[in-house]
């Protein structure tokens, strides 16, 4: 239960981390919170011989309003995330996810950044993220660029991050007045990881009727999930006219591999999904249809 | 993979260090330092007994490495007392309401409900068993950790600490 050897950076900023992930390449790993890599290490999951620390790197951490939109640095913890007010706020669907990530002694040291990066398909995070159309920040030697959630997560614990590419921030677009947000997820204990579950956010126009809708998956495949049918199906629909069930049924019935494993079968995890689903938008519609 | 100096204050005492980078917080309170109150169950993550305030803030000290530490102050179960000796409120409240029976998740539930309380003066039940859901307890079934982080919510643990 002890990580293997490996050579320590801690380098001061963000363009100096990059260029430590670019020369060292596939031997380098960069650790923020290290809440996921840590245990990975001492189970020897995964072996790096380098390890770049982003601790001491600035610019990292904080929470913001930028251009409308809200930008986290990646480095901020989960623990700081739940204390932001302007989180609550104007991102309350992040604020609801963050108590249902590990438990309190995980969120202290756990990253938003790192949550997202690592792109567990059973975490919190990344189906925000969905939900919300987050936009991602990546730096590396060759420059920034910003990437759409939507087209972050590519596989089992993989991104569209390159290899010497450092997510540096989030930004959160704010939604308007008549919107509502929710997270559903069944766990067997307090803390665990999700068998299944859903974080849906809805915006309704004057006449209630769905103006834009986000319904992010997880638990339910390799990587974190996007209802992309059940999204377009409900959108324009009279809140008080749609059916929970059915926008659940809908965002399972997308799906190509559903995990069957000790926790759960797949058609249970199918089961739950789509229960999952249909109580976090009947939640979400209602606060939207209260505000 | 050259070993690194840190320098951590450790319940109130500077120390220094050379240590290798994959050595874990929590190898180096017990290896190092000596410290071995902080226990280590299962090493990734899981089961809470390791768990340190880091500048105040509960983490797991198996699931981050001494070099991260470098410049913070930890404070273990060793700190918990009063230079005197004398129990903390926690703890008093974990001896007077059976909190513990082999005794060997104590440490990091006592550190956990220590800063679960500072944080959160006045929980409800469901929000202490919650804050208590990051550490695992092998025999007492949970009742009697809940009982004395109840009564050192409402200021009763100590009843018994002249006894």
């Amino acid at each position: 239960m002890k990580p293997a050897a490996f050579t320590y950076h801690a380098p001061e900023t963000a363009a100096e981390a990059a260029g430590l992930l670019a020369d060292l390449g596939d031997e380098a790993k960069a650790i923020a919170g290290g809440q996921s890599l840590v245990p990975m290490l001492a189970l020897r999951l995964a072996v790096f011989d380098h390890l770049v620390d982003l601790r001491r790197v600035g610019g990292l951490r904080g929470v913001e309003r930028r251009n409308g939109d809200v930008w986290i640095g990646a480095g901020t913890t989960q623990t700081e995330v739940q204390r932001s007010a302007l989180v609550a706020e104007a991102v309350p669907l992040l604020s609801r996810a963050t108590p249902l990530i590990g438990h309190f002694q995980i969120r202290n040291r756990g990253t938003i950044g790192g949550s997202i990066a690592h792109a567990d398909a059973a975490a919190e995070y990344p189906a925000v993220a969905l939900a919300l159309d987050a936009r991602l920040e990546a730096l590396s030697p060759r420059g920034s660029r910003t990437i759409p959630a939507t087209e972050f997560f590519t596989g089992l614990w993989s991104t569209a991050l390159e290899p010497d590419e450092l997510l540096t921030g989030i930004s959160f677009p704010v939604r308007g007045a008549r919107s509502g947000f929710a997270v559903e997820e069944f766990a067997r204990r307090s803390g665990d990881f999700a068998i299944a579950g859903a974080a849906v956010a809805v915006e309704l126009d004057a006449d209630g009727r769905v103006l834009r809708c986000g319904i992010g998956l997880f638990g339910l495949g390799s990587t974190p999930r996007r209802a992309s049918a059940a999204e377009a199906a409900a959108t324009g629909g009279g809140a008080d006219s749609l059916s929970a069930e059915e926008i659940g049924r809908d965002a399972i019935a997308e799906l190509d591999s559903v995990p069957s494993d000790l926790h759960a079968s797949a058609d249970y995890r199918r089961h739950l999904g789509a229960v999952m689903v249909a109580r976090a938008w009947q939640r979400a519609v209602k606060e939207a249809s209260d505000a | 993979m050259p070993d690194i100096e840190i320098r951590v204050t450790v319940n109130g005492r500077p120390r220094r260090a050379t240590v290798p980078p994959r050595l874990t917080l929590a190898d180096y309170l017990r290896e190092t330092c000596g410290l071995t109150g902080t226990h280590l169950g299962c090493e990734h993550g899981v089961c809470g007994s390791c768990t340190v305030l880091l500048d105040g803030e509960a983490v797991r000290a198996c699931l981050m490495f001494a070099v991260q530490a470098d410049g913070a102050e930890v404070t273990t179960v060793e700190g918990m007392a009063a230079a005197d000796g004398a129990l903390s409120p926690v703890q008093c409240a974990f001896r007077d309401h059976h909190g513990l029976q082999c005794g060997f998740c104590t440490p990091g539930l006592v550190v956990s409900a220590t800063a679960f309380l500072r944080d959160n003066p006045d929980p409800t039940d469901e929000q202490i068993r919650d804050g208590l859901s990051g550490n695992l307890c092998r025999c007492t079934g949970y009742q009697g950790i809940l009982k004395a982080v109840r009564a050192a919510a409402d200021g009763t643990g100590a009843a018994e600490e002249t006894a």
